[in-house]
């Protein structure tokens, strides 16, 4: 079997079948329980920082952190 | 600051001072010795370009280096700004210019340096790589900081990033007009301007990376994957494409290392792609952050981005072959490439309504927010070009609309629309908060933009409707014996009026641009037009 049809049956079988069992893996794993207030944390991202914190502020993530668990939960 | 410390400051401005004289005495035998004229002029442009770094090192204070950094890294973002706004306004007037050489031939000049052939690859060059990728660079350096709470990564590589990239820039365009193309389809750019972007754009993957690994957030905001994925995708292209061996080390000729039917497809797996990285995948990281901002609430849905992402990853790099139907490429790969362009409409669409959607419950501000009604006109655009896309790639459409006009008004539906109209929103989001002032000069002005562009952009694309579509069936018709009924000239004839419109659009976009060049140097100076109410719209400055 030349090269170009041995490249060309692994493409459109194992290749193709991995590529979709990982991108339906990542769609379902996205959809996971829980998830929903990590997203909705990351997604508030862009609303803070918009001065670059300081190094007394290294330590509050925590803090920030506990406040978001009060507010979701 | 420690002795020691200055010492080494000493060695590397020495270092450098050594590396820019023999960088501008190699240009200069180089410009000396060349072969063709382009060549020669390019390697005094790098002469000039060593000899300036070389005065700047020099007169640099060397204990000004020491000097604390504190807060985000700004300073480079405002001279990327300041580029992008410059680079727009060129590549529109090119653009603009060689509409109307279409319709009137006279204003080629007669000149070889003005030829359509060599103006054509300047304008692609300066609204794509220019404007969008100084757009690119510029939001992408001051997303990555604010969304990881961290300084830009290696202090003056942002810089090198910055001037390395003018410099590809203006390398191309002297390049170009001088006679210089490496002939493929937006990577006009000759070998050695490629080697150089190559070690430009790794600068840059070091920057933003190096920026995400010292993040202070615990992950990673989407807006970053998209940025991500297009330096990255855009290495790999670039890279692939422009393998080719050259004639000689003293002349811009080269050929490509590939031949025939797989070197067309190496070229539209590289087109398509940069259409779908560089104008696709990073303005998104534009989009996913500055519409969110001015907004000011999170994203509709963050579940939806990561889908959009994923999806757009896997479906897009497949797309490329869609622009070679009816070709020498075998027909299963004209299939696949067809294929995966339809699929890619849901993802765009995805997209598209998770940007929309973020304006839920705050639906208002389209009435009293010009900026966000361009960013909401630049997402309807996105999701105009990305149905128009894949219906286009349908290989039936195709046979109609491939070659014709159609085309190009559908890349102008997305640039002008999508490209253009998010990276305005995100320039008049930037200037204010850049430059520390208070608010926009004119809220007005940036509705007579918003105005001019879009009737601008609806004059380009109807007009390429029409003309293209008449051309595909003026092409196609036969008599009742078989013969082709028009000649190639007929249907240039039948087009005249349409290319008048196309170039009035034009005219429009260009004027709208300019608005807001004034709009933002009287920004920059700190002042409020006198007729409009300081309250509204005021920005908290970062």
């Amino acid at each position: 079997m030349d090269t170009y049809t041995l490249l060309r049956e692994f493409a459109d079988s194992w290749m193709l079948l991995s590529m979709v069992v990982i991108f339906v893996g990542i769609a379902l794993y996205t959809f996971r329980p829980g998830s929903r207030r990590l997203h909705e944390d990351i997604a508030n991202i862009p609303l803070r920082n918009d001065t670059l914190p300081g190094d007394a502020a290294r330590t509050a993530p925590c803090a920030e952190a506990g406040e978001k668990e009060t507010r979701h939960g | 600051m420690k002795p020691s410390q200055h010492a080494g400051d000493t060695v590397s401005t020495a270092i450098q001072l050594v590396l820019y004289g023999a960088i501008a005495l190699i240009a200069a035998i180089a410009a000396s010795y060349g072969h063709d004229l382009a060549y020669q002029v390019n390697a005094v442009i790098v002469v000039i370009a060593a000899g300036l770094a070389f005065i700047w090192t020099m007169r640099r204070a060397p204990a000004g280096t020491g000097a604390p950094e504190s807060g985000y890294m700004d300073d480079v973002i405002r001279a990327g700004v300041i580029a992008t706004t410059f680079w727009g306004v060129v590549g529109f007037l090119a653009g603009t210019y060689i509409a109307f050489d279409l319709a009137f031939p006279a204003l080629n000049l007669e000149l070889p340096w003005t030829s359509f052939g060599r103006l054509r690859p300047l304008h692609t060059s300066a609204v794509i790589f220019a404007f969008g990728g100084n757009a690119l660079i510029c939001t992408s350096f001051y997303v990555v900081q604010r969304t990881s709470a961290a300084r830009l990564w290696g202090g003056n590589l942002a810089w090198f990033v910055f001037w390395g990239y003018q410099l590809v820039i203006v390398l191309a365009a002297t390049g170009y007009v001088f006679g210089a193309t490496q002939a493929r389809e937006y990577a006009e750019p000759t070998w050695y301007v490629d080697i150089w972007l190559t070690i430009v754009w790794v600068a840059y993957l070091a920057v933003f990376v190096g920026t995400l690994v010292k993040r202070r957030e615990p992950h990673i905001y989407v807006a970053n994957w998209f940025f991500l994925s297009f330096i990255i995708t855009i290495a790999m292209l670039h890279v692939v494409n422009n393998l080719a061996i050259p004639v000689s080390i003293l002349g811009s000729q080269s050929y490509s290392a590939f031949a025939g039917v797989q070197d067309a497809l190496v070229q539209w797996w590289y087109g398509h792609n940069a259409v779908g990285f560089f104008l696709t995948a990073g303005f998104l990281g534009m989009m996913y952050y500055f519409v969110p901002k001015q907004a000011e609430r999170p994203v509709y849905s963050y579940k939806l981005s990561i889908i959009h992402f994923w999806a757009l990853i896997f479906l897009y790099i497949w797309a490329g072959p869609h622009h070679l139907h009816y070709t020498a490429l075998p027909d299963w790969a004209q299939v696949l490439g067809m294929v995966f362009s339809v699929m890619l409409w849901m993802p765009s669409w995805g997209g598209m309504i998770n940007g929309l959607m973020t304006l839920q419950g705050a639906w208002d501000k389209l009435r009293t927010d010009p900026i966000i009604r361009m960013m909401v006109v630049s997402v309807a655009f996105y999701g105009m070009s990305t149905f128009e896309g894949p219906m286009m790639s349908i290989r039936a459409v195709n046979s109609l609309s491939h070659y014709t006009d159609w085309t190009i008004g559908h890349v102008h539906s997305g640039a002008l629309g999508w490209n253009g109209m998010v990276t305005f929103g995100a320039l008049y989001f930037l200037v204010p908060r850049l430059w520390g002032t208070k608010r926009l000069y004119s809220l007005t002005l940036v509705s007579w933009h918003f105005w001019l562009a879009t009737i601008g952009i609806v004059l380009y694309a109807a007009s390429m409707w029409v003309t293209g579509i008449m051309e595909g069936l003026m092409w196609r018709e036969v008599d009742q014996l078989g013969f082709l009924v028009n000649s190639f000239a007929d249907t240039v004839a039948a087009k005249l009026p349409m290319y008048i419109v196309r170039g009035t659009g034009g005219v429009l976009y260009l004027t709208g641009a300019l608005i807001m060049v004034y709009n933002l140097w009287q920004t920059t100076r700190g002042r409020i037009r006198g007729s409009e109410d300081a309250t509204v719209g005021a920005v908290q400055a970062a």
